[in-house]
């Protein structure tokens, strides 16, 4: 196992040159122009030039990438074109709202996802079947930022329970920071549980068609025990799959969440630095976001492990 | 339903019905929470032309004199200034008692490296610069301009709102102007709080102690700028349905450029106050690639004028009220002294019949248009999508291209055909303040290949221009140039202008001595 540890985490160096490089390509030769975002409409070509030059946009392509990557090594993502702050700061002051978003949002989404699924399952083509259907249709069918601006009318706006807008550091207390992140996890997680929810009835299905199950029954097993631990455990695997591939969707919603509940984390530095072409910004956060999601499924791939010791790596 | 439709009737319904919050108490009643344009990501003024940047150092940074509400230039950091009767000597003296944000005094070698550092990058200036033959210290309060010749208009660059001239300490004022500075210390009314900056999120001011404001009343950017609060604190929302939610709650206190959706939803709110602050409309404009066909034929250029409605276009970006909008078929800014629609026949025409057979006596042989829309700027893309309507109905053979604002100010700079990545149409818009005066006039300029992207050449235009230069002191012969100015340009018709909107701002109505003026600035006001 820890052999297996050592070789995936080693695996990533490779993935992670590999997003190097596709992302510094793709933004070399996507349009745009710093320079010219800098300079202004006033600007003449040979004030842009004088920019593009000063902040070594001018350098051939395998310069520019030898240089960025020789950074990277040295644990340097170097520094913003427009704030001059170094990248590594804009991440570490924008990680925790993200993270804190991430985490509330899965963990409300497994707690809730998980139940309905097996709740669906076991009750299947009762009413309640249909009404956990019919929500997971609805979560996946309306987009992220109606969803947020419906939370926010109700319980910001009209029941005045929840704050409109903003973010509050853990540091700040455990109450301001859960305020500012119920209304955002729940819009985020809607399509989150809506996926969950379905593969865990879809899963468990199946599972509750097995000859243990019915053993499990003739003995006289409860329903609980029977659905949460002999069905669930065996159906854990592919939900556990959904859950980590899920991490992606929470990284594309985060974006628009963050931008709906004007949450300063790392999806509105990211949207903002593609628009203004913050190339040292763009690299870094797209690098992160890469490593986070090599990680997630090395913890994905070690969770089976829990689940079915049938697996061995 | 489209996301803008949801979120301004979302937006709406709560900014209607929901009832003012108790006022803040305490340190709040001291902080305005403010709402800016965009986000504040340079500190650098010189630097970069942004907007939001230019009014962060309003808050930090002095200017050695500053525009009244009349578009006069009054003193500010200056004590005064003494011309020589004949005009080519100007000394200008500081006030007692100035001093920058980290305890050091403002000397006149501050003053001499901030404009040096300054003049390099404001295009009017520039003009103005070969007239200069010496900047010089003479003593710690006092420096002097020597000039070749006269120029009236140096008072004008060194007030104006545009592009200020902010000063900044020697040290700081010595880097190169195409390098970001990387300390922000000024003698304005406000300190920058770098510590707290998160761009994105957050930059915070607190109130400078020790500055002293001139005396007289506050009168546009000019008089006393006294600041009556101990902090101001921007935090960058970029949902206008979530800023105007957050205004509705009394979470914010000030919303610089609200979107025109939901000005009426606003409105409708007890708590809030929409008002006109800002002294000048923002101008739109279409602009033709005069290089390449179809568009390098003035012809065909005036043809597409024919069919154009100034209120088309501004109905589609600040909504019915006329209030909000105002037509100027001219190309210089409406209620100013050059403001003319000399020989703007072709403008005032508004037909798309009229505009159909002109464009055909003009020879048009089907070539291809190439429009490019910025989808993330609502108001220029608006325009554009009005002007792609246009050319549809002209029966022209258009390629609309929706592109971000990044994408476009990259390919606009292509001088190539349109087959090889370049372009035929583009948009924009530009404060009043620019659009005043030939001299600073950046879409009126014609001088080919150095003129604004579309490069047009037409050399009495640039004539003209100079002899404005020359003689623009002169109210009458001023008058005069403008107006051959405006008949040449709608005779090149190189540009199309597409009259102008009004901006309001949006504050909660516990915040005091809002005031207009050019510029969103922050001093004077204060909460109650």
């Amino acid at each position: 196992m820890f052999a297996y540890v050592v070789r995936r985490v080693l695996a990533t160096i490779p993935v992670m040159a590999i997003v190097a490089l596709f992302v510094f390509s793709l933004l070399y030769i996507a349009p745009g122009d710093p320079a010219a975002v800098i300079a202004g409409d006033q600007a003449t070509p040979d004030d842009v030039e004088r920019i593009r030059q000063s902040l070594g946009l001018d350098r051939p392509y395998l310069v520019r990438f030898g240089s960025w990557v020789w950074d990277i090594l040295r644990g340097d993502l170097g520094v913003s074109i427009f704030t001059n702050l170094p990248v590594a700061t804009m991440i570490k002051q924008r990680i925790e709202p993200t993270l804190s978003l991430m985490i509330v949002t899965l963990c409300l989404a497994v707690s809730i996802a998980v139940p309905m699924g097996v709740v669906a399952a076991w009750k299947v083509g009762t009413w309640i079947d249909r009404m956990v259907m019919g929500f997971a249709v609805l979560g996946f069918s309306v987009p992220v930022f109606v969803v947020g601006y419906l939370l926010a009318y109700v319980f910001a706006l009209e029941l005045d329970w929840l704050p409109v807008q903003g973010y509050t550091a853990f540091s700040q207390g455990f109450v301001p920071w859960i305020e500012n992140l119920i209304l955002p996890a729940v819009a985020l997680g809607s399509v989150y549980i809506a996926l969950i929810a379905r593969i865990t009835r879809a899963t468990m299905l199946e599972v509750l068609q097995q000859d243990y199950i019915r053993t499990a029954r003739a003995k006289g097993a409860n329903q609980v025990s029977i659905l949460f631990l002999h069905a669930l455990k065996n159906a854990a695997v592919p939900i556990v799959t959904v859950i980590g591939i899920g991490i992606a969707l929470l990284i594309g919603g985060a974006v628009v969440t963050e931008s709906v509940f004007a949450i300063p984390g790392l999806g509105r530095l990211t949207v903002d630095a593609i628009l203004r072409r913050d190339y040292p910004v763009i690299q870094g956060v797209v690098l992160l976001f890469s490593f986070v999601y090599v990680l997630v499924n090395l913890v994905i791939d070690l969770l089976y492990t829990l689940f079915d010791p049938r697996i061995r790596y | 339903m489209e996301r803008r439709t949801f979120l301004g009737a979302s937006a709406g319904i709560a900014a209607a019905g929901v009832s003012a919050p108790a006022l803040s108490q305490g340190a709040a009643a001291r902080t305005l929470r403010v709402i800016p344009q965009a986000n504040l990501t340079s500190l650098d003024p010189v630097w970069t032309t942004a907007v939001v940047t230019r009014n962060h150092a309003f808050l930090v940074y002095d200017q050695l004199c500053a525009t009244d509400g009349k578009g006069e230039v009054k003193p500010q950091m200056a004590e005064g200034w003494d011309i020589s009767q004949d005009g080519l000597t100007w000394t200008f003296t500081l006030r007692e008692g100035l001093a920058f944000h980290d305890g050091e005094k403002v000397l006149a070698k501050d003053c001499v490296a901030s404009i040096d550092r300054w003049r390099r990058r404001d295009p009017f200036t520039q003009v103005l610069w070969p007239n200069v033959a010496e900047l010089a210290t003479l003593d710690d309060r006092r420096f002097r301009f020597r000039l070749h010749k006269r120029t009236p208009l140096l008072l004008m660059a060194l007030g104006q709102t545009q592009f200020p001239c902010f000063i900044m300490p020697e040290r700081i004022a010595r880097t190169d102007a195409f390098q970001q500075v990387r300390e922000t210390v000024g003698s304005g009314p406000f300190r920058f709080l770098r510590d707290e900056w998160n761009p994105g999120q957050r930059a915070v001011w607190a109130k400078n102690e020790r500055y002293v404001p001139r005396q007289e009343a506050v009168d546009g950017l000019a008089g006393g700028r006294v600041p009556r609060l101990d902090r101001v604190e921007w935090t960058i929302i970029t949902d206008p349905a979530t800023s105007g939610s957050a205004m509705a709650q009394g979470e914010q206190d000030y919303w610089e450029y609200p979107l025109h959706d939901l000005l009426p939803m606003l409105r409708r709110n007890r708590g809030v106050v929409v008002e006109q602050r800002l002294t000048d409309g923002t101008y739109g404009i279409c602009r033709f690639n005069t290089l390449q066909p179809p568009f390098n034929n003035p012809a065909i250029r005036r043809a597409v004028a024919m069919a154009v409605d100034q209120r088309d276009y501004l109905r589609a970006v600040a909504g019915d009220d006329p209030a909000g909008w105002g037509v100027c078929e001219g190309v210089f800014t409406c209620d100013t002294p050059l403001a003319n629609e000399a020989g703007s026949d072709a403008l005032k025409t508004h037909s798309i019949e009229r505009a159909k057979a002109a464009l055909q006596a003009a020879g048009y042989n089907g070539e291809k248009v190439v429009l490019i829309a910025p989808g993330d700027y609502p108001q220029i893309n608006a325009l554009s999508l009005m002007t792609a309507d246009i050319i549809r109905r002209l029966g022209m053979n258009l390629e609309l291209i929706s592109a971000d604002w990044g994408t476009l100010i990259q390919r606009r700079a292509s001088k190539e055909p349109v087959e090889r990545g370049g372009w035929s149409i583009i948009h924009t818009t530009s404060s009043g303040q620019s659009l005043a005066l030939p001299v600073f006039h950046l879409f009126l300029r014609a001088n080919g290949n150095d003129a604004w992207f579309g490069w047009p050449d037409v050399p009495e235009v640039e004539r003209l221009r100079a002899e404005w230069v020359e003689k623009g002191g002169d109210p009458a012969e001023g008058r005069r140039i403008a107006e051959a100015l405006n008949r040449e340009a709608m005779q090149s018709m190189y540009y199309i202008p597409l009259g102008y909107y009004w901006q309001p701002s949006a504050w909660r109505r516990n915040v005091t001595g809002v005031f207009r003026a050019p510029a969103t600035v922050f001093w004077n006001i204060g909460k109650s």
